[in-house]
């Protein structure tokens, strides 16, 4: 609760920053529909070819599309930026301040920055989803809807570790930006059904950049196939990592050694 | 001239070498430009194995040449100073290269080949494996071989020129990422790199024609593919050559209105 509360005074004062640059956001807004209009756009050529790809329908390929635009966008907005900074921060020392601070650093790192116009992803997100859940009609039930949000946040927690435990290599090797590019570029693959992939791709795209458990996943929930062992498994891993990240930041932060601050 | 080669010879040595340092960022900046290709080769190869096991002529296995092939020419053709200008001009960069005795574009010439030189290798390794998975099939002939180098150096030099040019958009707005989205998304489409263009409709193919899009690496691709008769591959030729006339012609026009304009604030 204390920490949902701090959450929120960052975001206040974020927001009172950006305000003053109003017009960022209908930029923001154009570029996230375009965006959003090419995703769709590559869908239907796609379609246009074929009735399924790997089993997914339209609709459905439309509703992954929606998971991939609200979960990319839920990262754009406070974990990538929070990392950039924590990076930023151990590479000139500034970490120092976050550590002073009489709150838990690892969750004062992970929310330090927001980068509110990005929203529009989120929001642009929901909407599809809304629109692929139209057109999908009376398949999705109750039990879909709570396999989706259990699988989303699953999924959420997968994503957030994971991009804890890259950028607190940051303690050990100081310039390590470049990794994220890691992450953002094998997100973009996430965009399509990960069962097309052939199985090294898909296992990679699985475990060791866990984008399929963020994407795909809920997607596949939403549409009922998803099988309950799936959802266990999503959050075994989801535990584990969140377990393994915190280990991993503990042993970073006694690494560090503040040195230019 | 040979003033100029020697110019050339020796920027290029100190960019080569101070680019081997950040080779382990180039390496992991690759992942990029092959996982982008190598997404759309899995989809489309799904299209075609679910259907009829062909689309437009294209069977799964012509899609992993394409593909694989496409990868390789995007990397050689690819350029990324639209996504620095801006920074340069804002933080006043630039003014050092305005006072150099040479047209600041060399400079960028050369950061480009040398970087291309360290990534390469890499690529055509990454393209060999690829190749070990997917088991392409291309039909190249020797005519089309023939034709691939200069289409290659031709389809390059436009769209570096084409992306230099767009670049300087920056000397008037600083919405660059706006313009450069804008670009990036007819690029995705007209040239190429979403589907090969046989696949759009026919008033897509005609606008990819039209536009230097297709020039700059639809057509380096469709030649290794053996796709083109000669006919069309000496109308090819000409395209680029013409498209390549008329982005220089353009490009000097925009860079002198633009220094006009620039200001160099924070210098």
């Amino acid at each position: 609760m204390r920490h949902l509360r701090l959450l929120m005074v960052f975001v206040r004062t974020s927001a009172l920053g950006e305000l003053a640059y109003r017009a960022n956001f209908f930029f923001q807004l154009l570029q996230s529909a375009v965006e959003l209009a090419t995703a769709v756009a590559a869908i239907s050529v796609v379609f246009s070819y074929t009735d399924t790809l790997g089993g997914w329908r339209p609709d459905e390929v439309l509703a992954l599309v929606g998971v991939f635009f609200l979960v990319g966008g839920a990262i754009r907005v406070v974990i990538e930026p929070s990392m950039e900074q924590l990076i930023e921060s151990v590479h000139d020392g500034t970490f120092d301040f976050t550590l002073t601070k009489p709150e838990d650093a690892q969750v004062l790192a992970s929310i330090q920055r927001a980068d509110l116009w990005k929203l529009t992803d989120v929001c642009l997100g929901i909407a599809v989803l809304g629109i692929a859940l139209a057109r999908l009609g009376t398949r999705v039930g109750i039990a879909q809807v709570a396999g989706f949000c259990g699988a989303l946040v699953a999924g959420g927690i997968i994503v957030y570790s994971f991009w804890l435990i890259l950028a607190t290599l940051a303690f050990w090797f100081v310039r390590v930006g470049n990794i994220l590019v890691v992450f953002q570029s094998m997100y973009e693959a996430g965009r399509w059904p990960v069962n097309i992939y052939p199985r090294w791709l898909r296992f990679g795209l699985t475990f060791l950049v866990p984008v399929a458990f963020a994407t795909s996943v809920p997607a596949r929930a939403l549409a009922g196939g998803l099988a309950p062992a799936t959802l266990a498994g999503a959050w075994g891993l989801a535990i584990a990592l969140l377990v393994l990240s915190r280990l991993f930041w503990r042993a970073g932060v006694r690494h560090y050694a503040g040195t230019s601050a | 001239m040979r003033e100029f080669a020697a110019i050339y010879l020796q920027q290029f040595r100190t960019t080569f070498a101070s680019f081997v340092q950040y080779r382990a960022s180039m390496l992991i900046w690759m992942i990029w430009h092959i996982l982008e290709p190598l997404v759309y080769l899995v989809v489309w190869s799904a299209v075609a194995s679910s259907g009829a096991g062909s689309v437009q002529g294209f069977a799964a296995q012509d899609f992993s040449a394409y593909f694989i092939v496409l990868m390789v020419v995007n990397h050689v053709t690819y350029t990324w100073v639209f996504y620095e200008y801006e920074y340069r001009i804002r933080h006043g960069g630039l003014s050092g290269a305005l006072l150099r005795p040479i047209h600041p574009v060399h400079a960028d010439v050369i950061d480009n080949v040398s970087s291309k030189l360290i990534t390469l290798p890499m690529m055509l390794l990454a393209a060999g494996i690829l190749a070990a998975f997917f088991h392409p099939v291309l039909h190249t002939t020797a005519v089309s071989l023939a034709f691939f180098l200069p289409a290659l150096v031709l389809a390059f030099s436009l769209r570096f020129i084409v992306e230099w040019t767009l670049a300087l958009a920056a000397f008037w707005t600083t919405r660059v990422s706006a313009v450069n989205q804008a670009y990036y998304v007819a690029a995705l489409f007209l040239s190429g790199q979403m589907a090969p263009l046989a696949l759009f409709p026919p008033a897509v193919r005609e606008a990819a024609a039209v536009l230097p899009f297709r020039w700059m690496l639809s057509f380096p691709v469709e030649l290794v593919l053996g796709r083109l008769s000669t006919a069309e591959a000496w109308e090819g030729l000409a395209a680029q050559a013409a498209w390549l006339g008329a982005a220089l012609l353009l490009m000097r026009a925009v860079w002198r209105a633009g220094v006009r304009r620039y200001a160099a604030v924070g210098a």
